[in-house]
């Protein structure tokens, strides 16, 4: 009978398991629903502020921005990485820390060092031991705001001015859909010029600057870097739920599988049990009348 | 020429504004400038202030901080980093946030760091009093 008890058990352990994980996936679904509208609500801003760049990069200026200037010797890099400060969302921030790792193994060589900075505890916490960390940033991650970004951007700014490393890579998930996301990898620093557009330079009408080109352009480009890391923050939540939603929808369908399972080996023992009691009692009976 | 352009209203968190306005007024970082239907190409950096519109005849007020704005072909749009509507602010706040920068600034010599933080946060607090102000006015 002690099998019989264990088994029930570890049906019950399974079952409030199964609640858990059920839960968290419906939290993680409301969750991911507001960060999707945060992501698409944060569009617009991304893609005026690029047209407006685009304008005023068009033409080039004899002298460029230093955040435009590429510098060749002994190239130091950093590497930004966006992770979650929280776990259980499956590959999530293993794949995008081991992605860094690889990008660290393969350009590496290239430059005289790589020091990696984090955004979310997870990123960090895999990477400590492993890479050269500069900084990581904790609990910015979990309520994404454009002051949070503006901050990181403006201390990534400094450093770059300050000569402290010269190439600054952003790592990212992006957010595709619910069940993937894409590991990005974009250049944050230098920022190279944007390609102008056929479409922008036929419309050539001539702007009126105030202040002047080169000054705008110089409020401009810091921006641009904000907004690069804000928008990687929202993606990098939205992807962050998705991955939790579906890392737990697969949780509840294995408990649902191993109750099934458990429930069986559990029907199966008490008819034992029952059989073996019956024959007793039978045999008993047998014997009183013989 | 219409008599009226499109006004798009843009900060990194929603688009804020998307309307037809006959008269826009805002501060650019040379000054305070107005635009109206017909306006040439241009393209400014605008500073912390006060950004007022018309629609049929009603003027309305926001209070901006640092941003763009560009104006082509009777279109503008604005981005900024926060906007906020007259009747959205809390004007005690505003108010209590004056006095506090006021304060901290008494204390700090304009050559520390601080200084300039609390100078912007006065500037802002005092556009959110001025443009509440319009709103309980109208």
């Amino acid at each position: 009978m002690a099998n019989l008890k264990s088994i029930k058990k570890r049906i019950v352990s399974v079952k409030s398991t199964r609640q858990i994980t059920k839960a968290m996936k419906m939290v993680s679904a409301a969750k991911l629903r507001r960060a999707q509208d945060n992501v698409v609500a944060a569009r617009p801003y991304a893609s005026k502020l690029h047209e407006v760049m685009e304008r005023l990069a068009q033409s080039q200026e004899s002298d460029p921005h230093p955040l435009m200037v590429r510098r060749e010797t002994s190239p130091r890099a950093l590497v930004l990485l966006v992770t979650s400060d929280r776990g259980l969302c499956g590959g999530f921030n293993a794949n995008i820390s081991k992605a860094v790792e690889r990008f660290i193994r393969e350009r590496g060589e290239a430059y005289s060092e790589v020091t990696v900075a984090t955004i979310g505890r997870k990123g960090y916490d895999f990477l400590k031991n492993r890479q050269k960390m500069a900084k990581n940033y904790v609990g910015i991650i979990s309520k994404p705001t454009y002051q949070a970004a503006a901050l990181v951007a403006g201390e990534i700014i400094d450093g770059f001015l300050a000569e402290e490393y010269d190439d600054v890579f952003l790592f990212y998930n992006a957010f595709r859909s619910v069940m993937s996301q894409d590991i990005t990898c974009e250049q944050l620093l230098p920022i190279s010029p944007p390609a102008a557009s056929e479409e922008a330079s036929e419309s050539s009408i001539e702007y009126i600057y105030e202040p002047t080109k080169s000054d705008l352009l110089g409020e401009l480009l810091p921006k641009s870097i904000e907004v690069a890391v804000f928008k990687a923050m929202l993606e990098s939540v939205a992807s962050e739920h998705g991955a939790r939603m579906t890392a737990m929808d697969s949780a509840s369908n294995n408990a649902t599988e191993m109750i099934g399972k458990l429930t069986l080996i559990y029907n199966r023992a008490r008819q034992a049990a029952i059989t073996t009691e019956l024959t007793e009692i039978i045999s008993g009976a047998e014997s009183i009348k013989g | 020429m219409a008599d009226k352009m499109t006004m798009d209203l843009v900060t990194p968190y929603r688009k804020v504004l998307s309307i037809e306005v006959e008269e826009i007024t805002a501060t650019g970082s040379l000054g305070e400038f107005g635009v109206l239907p017909g306006h040439a190409p241009f393209l400014t950096s605008l500073k912390i202030g006060e950004l007022s519109y018309k629609v049929a005849g009603k003027l309305d007020h926001l209070a901006l901080n640092w941003g763009y704005f560009e104006v082509e072909d009777d279109k503008v749009t604005i981005l900024v980093e926060t906007a906020e509507p007259a009747d959205e602010i809390d004007l005690d706040r505003a108010r209590s946030a004056v006095l506090r920068a006021e304060e901290a600034m008494k204390k700090l010599s304009p050559e520390d760091k601080e200084f300039r933080k609390y100078e912007l946060a006065l500037e802002r607090a005092l556009i959110r009093v001025q443009v509440a102000g319009k709103a309980v006015r109208r």
